[in-house]
């Protein structure tokens, strides 16, 4: 018999409990602590930094504790966190010249002013398991080199000296907020940016990859691709200079395009472009593959109708949060929605009914 | 939760809200872009509910919250749970006691008052949107006021099968202006869009506020050789009896036995406590 459902309240209480013990695991095996995560688990530490939009490890590794390595949660954790955070201000664009790089890769010159840093890659390992990890070998030190001192000049440089690659025209203008202010289409450069660097790195993969496969193909080289820390500086009113205020690690990574010319431009290289949080080598350079697709109507291409040139569909689907908590809303009660079709479909059913049995009555 | 400030969200934020709020009022239907906050639950959970109410209530205020009618849904459960910690203030169950009452789904059956608040969860406020998904699009418009394809989409359902096929989320015209999305509500609900309350929607994932002022005219589209029509489950309420409320259908056993309830479990309660019995009042009263 129908009992009116009370009690949910002890439901949620007694879930949130159960989601705490599984969170922990088997006690037996010894807790993870935020260092071990920090230290350990750093490119995913880097992933929740860069999609959360908040430079923090520790924060980071916290949120990747408590959403039992879920990233996306954890990323969600950052983001209902950031909000909260007063706005001092903001500081000056970082100069990622001066970059102390830990890796400074060109792939359209074999050596350039600065030299081509491997720094600590995946991409000539052998992705073989390693099963000596499994018995918590410890690591030999790896050796080193003495630090180039110096700013490392960007490749692009190079070829904006022989006015082969287009200029990007330099701007004091203050760039848009997208935490601040609502998302207006069309967006400016700035804002598309912002919005894909903190989009989901599957989907901006994605949606590079399909660049790559012919959908608004627009041939990029990784001009230049870098990982490091840079200084943040920030101006102080009442001292009247900028100070430095601490570091952040970025990746960066600038592609040069291959470009015909338009009815308004002349042939030369284009440029994507690609800012993360963190070493996120991977998100960097589709983001850079996507603000180039992203680029046609500037630089007067065509609008071949690819995903990936449209920047309504590019940008308002590419925040995981928003994307995460959309789709899984569909778990909540729809119960008087679901009644009112049900109510419909039967009402039509009937109609259709009446409209068929009369003929089957003449027969 | 003192690290918070009083209903979550800073003043800054708050005073950016009213003023979408206070425009939302002012333009009866528009739909008002606002700088949405990530909230510390998921979009398409409520947020956008949740923002408006944080930025309308005030430490004396008494807050109710029903998902589907009903207090104590889950995500109702947890969105009452959330202003207790954050705002501290009064919540009830009963509509007649509350000044602001979050909604998802539903409006209430009781009839609301000039000092009550009525702020509903809508997941996409656009109500343009299946037919035109481009945002661009549909601003436009909205602006020109071109609401021929919503028509045509109405049409193509009566030609097709014979009725228009919307059950909830049912479009309006609000104050002769704006196609509004009432959010989804089931059309049952529609007629009771013009009430003495005021009436705030909040999209916190697609960062719209809009809102109908008390006593404004909100007319569902309709045709009038097709004229709108507010259904519901033709019983009466099998706890209370009541005929006049939206009910839900409930599968009671594996022979695919119905029965059927108010969805609004406050007007049901409130009924059987005046006397009121249904067809399985004694069963159910367990």
């Amino acid at each position: 018999m129908y009992v009116a459902v009370k009690g949910g309240e002890k439901a949620i209480e007694n879930a949130h409990a159960w989601l705490a013990e599984e969170r922990r695991g088997d006690k037996d095996v010894a807790e993870l602590s935020i260092a071990q995560i920090r230290e350990q688990l750093s490119l995913a530490v880097n992933r929740v930094m860069a999609e959360g939009s908040l430079f923090d490890p520790d924060l980071a590794a916290l949120a990747i504790k408590q959403a039992r390595g879920d990233l996306i949660e954890a990323i969600f954790l950052i983001r209902a966190y950031r909000t909260t955070l007063p706005r001092f201000g903001y500081s000056n664009p970082v100069d990622t010249g001066e970059m102390t790089c830990d890796r400074r890769i060109s792939a359209t010159f074999k050596d350039a002013p600065g030299g081509q840093v491997l720094g600590p890659t995946f991409d000539y390992t052998h992705r073989l398991l390693d099963f000596k990890l499994a018995a918590e070998g410890e690591v030999a030190p790896a050796p080193e080199g003495q630090p180039r001192s110096g700013s490392t000049p960007h490749i692009s440089g190079f070829l904006k000296a022989e006015d082969i690659l287009q200029d990007e025209p330099a701007s004091d203008a203050a760039p848009g907020d997208l935490t601040r202010e609502p998302m207006e289409y069309p967006a400016t450069r700035p804002l598309r940016l912002q919005s894909l660097t903190r989009g989901d790195e599957g989907f901006v993969l994605g949606m590079a990859y399909s660049t790559q496969r012919g959908y608004a193909r627009n041939h990029a080289f990784v001009g230049e691709l870098r990982i490091g820390k840079v200084a943040v500086e920030m101006e102080i009113p009442e001292l009247g200079f900028a100070i430095e205020i601490g570091e952040v690690e970025l990746t960066e990574c600038e592609t040069v395009n291959q470009f015909k010319g338009s009815k308004v431009e002349p042939p030369q290289f284009t440029r994507g472009y690609g800012l993360v949080f963190g070493q996120s080598e991977r998100k960097s350079i589709a983001m850079a593959l996507v603000d180039r697709a992203l680029r046609w109507k500037e630089l007067g291409e065509d609008n071949l109708g690819a995903p990936a040139q449209d920047e309504e569909f590019v940008l308002s689907h590419a925040d995981n949060i928003q994307a995460t908590g959309f789709l899984e809303h569909i778990k909540l009660p729809h119960y008087v929605d679901f009644q009112s079709e049900l109510e419909l479909v039967r009402k039509l059913r009937r109609e259709a009914e009446d409209r068929i049995s009369p003929k089957e009555a003449a027969e | 939760m003192s690290a918070y400030n009083f209903a979550y969200l800073d003043e800054q934020t708050k005073r950016m809200i009213r003023r979408a709020i206070l425009k939302g009022l002012a333009v009866p239907g528009y739909q008002v872009p606002f700088a949405s906050r990530e909230m510390p639950m998921p979009y398409g959970w409520g947020t956008g509910g949740v923002q408006v109410s944080a930025a309308t209530l005030t430490p004396d205020d008494t807050f109710k919250v029903i998902d589907q009618g009903a207090d104590d849904t889950t995500n109702a459960v947890s969105i009452r749970k959330f202003f207790e910690k954050t705002a501290g203030v009064a919540t009830t169950e009963e509509t007649e006691m509350a000044t602001v009452i979050q909604t998802r789904h539903r409006i209430p059956e009781a009839k609301l008052r000039e000092d009550q608040i009525l702020v509903y969860q809508v997941p996409i406020p656009e109500p343009l949107r299946f037919l035109e998904p481009r945002e661009t699009e549909t601003r436009k418009m909205h602006s020109l006021e071109e609401y021929g394809l919503m028509h045509v989409k109405l049409y193509e359902d009566i030609s097709q099968h014979g009725a228009i096929s919307t059950a909830y989320a049912y479009p309006v015209k609000v104050s002769g202006r704006y196609v509004m999305d009432p959010s989804p509500i089931p059309k049952f609900d529609n007629p009771k869009l013009e009430m003495e309350a005021i009436q705030l929607f909040g999209a916190g994932r697609e960062q719209r506020i809009y809102a109908v002022p008390p006593h404004t005219r909100v007319v569902s589209l309709d045709f009038e050789d097709y004229p709108f029509e507010a259904t519901k489950a033709n019983h009466p309420c099998d706890l209370c009896g009541a005929e006049d409320s939206y009910l839900d259908e409930v599968i009671m056993d594996d022979a695919g036995n119905r029965m059927f309830v108010c969805s609004d479990t406050d007007y049901c309660r409130s009924r059987r406590k005046a006397g009121h019995q249904g067809r399985m009042a004694t069963e159910g009263a367990a």
